[in-house]
């Protein structure tokens, strides 16, 4: 018998409650694995191993010799979701993400929503990330969007937020898919036991999304990558195959009479849509980076004039920004007269005095990013800062009050997760992909991510992270 | 098709195909190894550099010409560009940037094959049972070719694949055959003759074939005339040409009409051509030439469809 450890009382668990009963939609999976040989799963894990490394699941780490294919650790415990949570979910992510789509258009064009001052022009037009050469552009179905990654994590109430929103390139939904069948090619029986919405079709709804981003008939769809040395690479080409698509690189594309060519075999080919996976920066160095060796000259003003569709649109950065998140609400509020389903993360703007104070006074609580940062860089802890830390990020943010936002310290729900010692407690988050083409379409699910080490919550797979099988249930009895 | 993705199709069925060829080599020369009353003067130790044009590099890292040393050096050797080790390594690496115009079932097999010869590597040659690894070898490449007829697509994209096979397939037969009758110029032993015909043939996989269509001891001549004029032996030059000839008139597109123009030449060199015409010429002088050709049709191909813009 596996040892499994509680949860811990103060954390939403997402299958135990803290006296170690399992929760109503966890119930067979619990009955089965407690009845299950622990021989047989840690068979079945190494088992997973062996499978992922042959079929060459894994992600680059730059700056390693050779080893430089790692696995991301897939974990074997189910996430499970119950019906009615996910429609609640799906609702909620609908409503977002027609919303930011809404708000992409707008700002690039008739910008209703700053002239209602409901967000600070300057706050749009002075970022980084607006593009000013997307001004007037009009998109096919007005669709900037096509792809987008809505991050959620639940608090320690078990509600649901939205950390951020994912507009540009947002990646790990061949994880997604592959931990599904490696779920089923594993343990067939847990798949009778409960009704599992099913996500095989997220590719072919990719390509009919991607179809429909464009006028032409029959358009030419290809994926674009960096490359093999890419991170994401695998995910960019298991897309592509399972999409039935060219998967291109910068040097086999070239332009000409206002057109996109890919240089193949039987000659030059058109190519009507391209679903890159590919910073803006690196598109075309006409219009971005003269430096940069990456892109496909000339590719920018041909987009421009309608002759290619590129998902995502150029210039969607701006919307998942994070001194844009905290207006989506307004967003809703304004585009789509309806109050928002799901709650952003409460956060405070460090630019309004009033916001400033209550951060200054509160800063051993809170957590405070630097609005352009990524990566947990330029940022505070407070609950895990030393006084003088405290102290000097106080007059970092007095300094420079637009830099800043703050928002409470979450605490992720936990998952139960194999680990040394048994199945322990992990925080987790969940990433569903959403799909804008004529109708928004997104499969039940998403990718469940996994802070492998102990009260970590970090899930990123680069700083060891794993994934987990996510399954949302059929049933609305649960 | 894109133009990179048919050259990493092309060049990894020709790793592929070299690995294989390349054990098959080194398997005869093992088995002649075990035979010292009939390689009296190493010759068919030094084969296998010969015919690989490895001289050089093999004597800068190595003092004799023996056995283990030459296992070490095409087996597991990274200095050795035509190493097993080396092309499994090229073939996995052609495959891994396509690997989605191949069917998983290709990939998988060939990432497996990639590897265990990592695993293998990381253990060393010391203790290698080294027939039991040409067996290997060659097992993974009928796997992995068997993956890639029940289940890629009978479209360009496994015109490509075949096309690097067989340019492959010919470069390599026309140079074991090359030297080999070179070594085996001057010998009037008739039992040393046995033993070498024997070994060449099993070398390309063509013992059986030689049986079933002369029913005698193999001799000089016929044994010349299976490899290079019968169509029927499936590494034979003429059966590798003929394929170059049939995938190439299917790849879709106007722009391969120069290696169309060439293959069909050689082809009919073969096709028309008698094996006392070849002697007549000179064996030596005829593979060279042939190898010359070959080498013309690989680089009209890579003009036509792999570099095309």
């Amino acid at each position: 018998m596996l040892r499994i450890h509680n949860p811990s009382p103060d954390l939403y668990d997402e299958m135990l409650l803290a006296d170690g009963s399992s929760r109503a939609h966890y119930s067979p999976f619990w009955q089965w694995l407690k009845q299950t040989d622990e021989k047989h799963i840690q068979h079945k894990r190494e088992e997973a191993d062996l499978l992922f490394h042959r079929v060459g699941i894994t992600f680059n780490v730059y700056g390693e010799q050779d080893g430089a294919e790692r696995l991301i650790p897939f974990d074997n415990v189910p996430r499970i979701i119950p019906a009615s949570e996910w429609q609640m979910l799906d609702r909620g992510i609908r409503q977002r993400v027609t919303a930011l789509n809404a708000f992409l258009h707008d700002i690039y064009h008739e910008q209703h929503i700053l002239k209602a001052k409901v967000i600070p022009a300057e706050q749009v037009l002075a970022n980084d990330q607006y593009q000013p050469c997307m001004q007037g552009v009009t998109l096919h179905r007005r669709i900037y969007a096509h792809i987008t990654g809505v991050d959620l994590i639940r608090n320690n109430n078990g509600d649901y937020y939205v950390l951020e929103d994912n507009l540009r390139t947002p990646s790990g939904v061949s994880y997604m898919l592959e931990n599904r069948k490696m779920m089923m090619r594993l343990y067939p029986e847990l798949f009778s036991l409960q009704r599992i919405a099913p996500v095989e079709r997220y590719p072919s709804l990719l390509l009919q999304t991607l179809r429909e981003s464009t006028p032409v008939d029959n358009p030419c769809v290809v994926v674009l990558t960096p490359g093999r040395f890419n991170s994401a690479y695998f995910e960019h080409s298991f897309l592509a195959q399972q999409m039935g698509v060219e998967l291109v690189e910068n040097a086999d594309l070239f332009v000409k009479n206002g057109r996109v060519f890919m240089r193949t075999t039987a000659g030059p080919r058109q190519i009507d849509v391209i679903y890159r996976r590919i910073d803006d920066a690196y598109l075309d160095p006409l219009a971005f980076r003269p430096d940069s060796m990456l892109g496909v000259p000339g590719l920018l003003s041909v987009y421009r004039d309608g002759g290619v569709v590129l998902a995502n649109a150029v210039g969607t950065g701006v919307a998942d920004d994070k001194s844009i998140y905290p207006y989506v609400p307004d967003m809703i509020r304004f585009y789509l007269s309806e109050e928002p389903i799901l709650n952003n993360v409460p956060t405070w703007q460090c630019r309004r005095p009033s916001e400033m104070s209550h951060v200054l006074a509160n800063l051993p609580e809170l957590v405070v990013k630097e609005v352009h940062g990524a990566g947990g860089y330029g940022m505070l802890i407070g609950p895990c800062a030393t006084q003088q830390q405290l102290a000097d990020f106080a007059e970092r943010i007095k300094a420079r009050p637009d830099n800043y936002i703050a928002q409470p310290t979450l605490s992720l729900s936990t998952c139960p997760t194999f680990v040394e010692s048994g199945v322990a407690p992990r925080h987790i988050d969940l990433r569903p992909f959403v799909l804008t083409g004529r109708e928004i379409r997104l499969v039940p699910g998403g990718l469940t991510r996994v802070a492998l080490t102990e009260g970590s919550l970090v899930v990123n797979s680069s700083q060891g992270g794993g994934t987990k099988d996510t399954w949302v249930l059929e049933d609305s009895l649960c | 098709m894109l133009s990179r993705t048919a050259s990493e199709l092309y060049w990894m069925s020709r790793y592929l195909e070299r690995a294989e060829n390349t054990a098959r080599m080194l398997d005869v020369t093992n088995s002649m190894s075990l035979m010292p009353q009939i390689d009296a003067d190493n010759s068919e130790l030094i084969a296998p550099l010969t015919i690989t044009g490895t001289h050089e590099p093999y004597l800068a890292r190595y003092e004799q010409i023996n056995m283990p040393n030459l296992l070490e050096f095409f087996l597991l050797d990274e200095a050795n560009p035509s190493s097993i080790y080396n092309c499994i390594r090229g073939a996995r690496d052609n495959a891994h940037a396509v690997r989605g115009r191949i069917s998983g079932e290709v990939w998988e097999s060939l990432n497996t094959t990639w590897l265990e010869i990592k695993a293998l590597r990381k253990r060393g040659i010391a203790g290698l049972d080294a027939v039991a690894f040409f067996d290997w070898v060659k097992e993974r490449s009928h796997q992995v070719r068997g993956a890639t007829f029940g289940t890629i697509l009978r479209s360009d994209t496994l015109r490509f694949i075949r096309l690097g096979t067989f340019i492959e397939r010919a470069d390599n037969t026309a140079r074991i055959l090359d030297v080999k009758y070179q070594v085996m110029k001057e010998d009037e032993d008739p039992v040393r003759e046995f033993y070498r015909w024997n070994a060449l043939l099993r070398s390309v996989g063509a013992y059986e074939a030689y049986q079933e269509l002369y029913k005698q001891s193999p001799t000089r001549d016929q044994v010349a005339e299976l490899l290079i004029l019968r169509s029927e032996v499936p590494r034979s030059l003429r059966a590798s040409v003929e394929e170059v000839e049939q995938l190439l008139a299917k790849i879709e597109g106007d722009t391969g009409r120069e290696p169309r123009l060439l293959t069909a030449v050689q082809h009919a060199k073969l096709r028309f051509g008698t094996i006392g015409d070849l002697f007549a010429e000179g064996l030596h002088d005829y593979l060279n030439q042939f190898l010359h050709d070959i080498n013309a049709i690989a680089e009209s191909i890579h003009r036509a469809y792999l570099e095309a813009s």
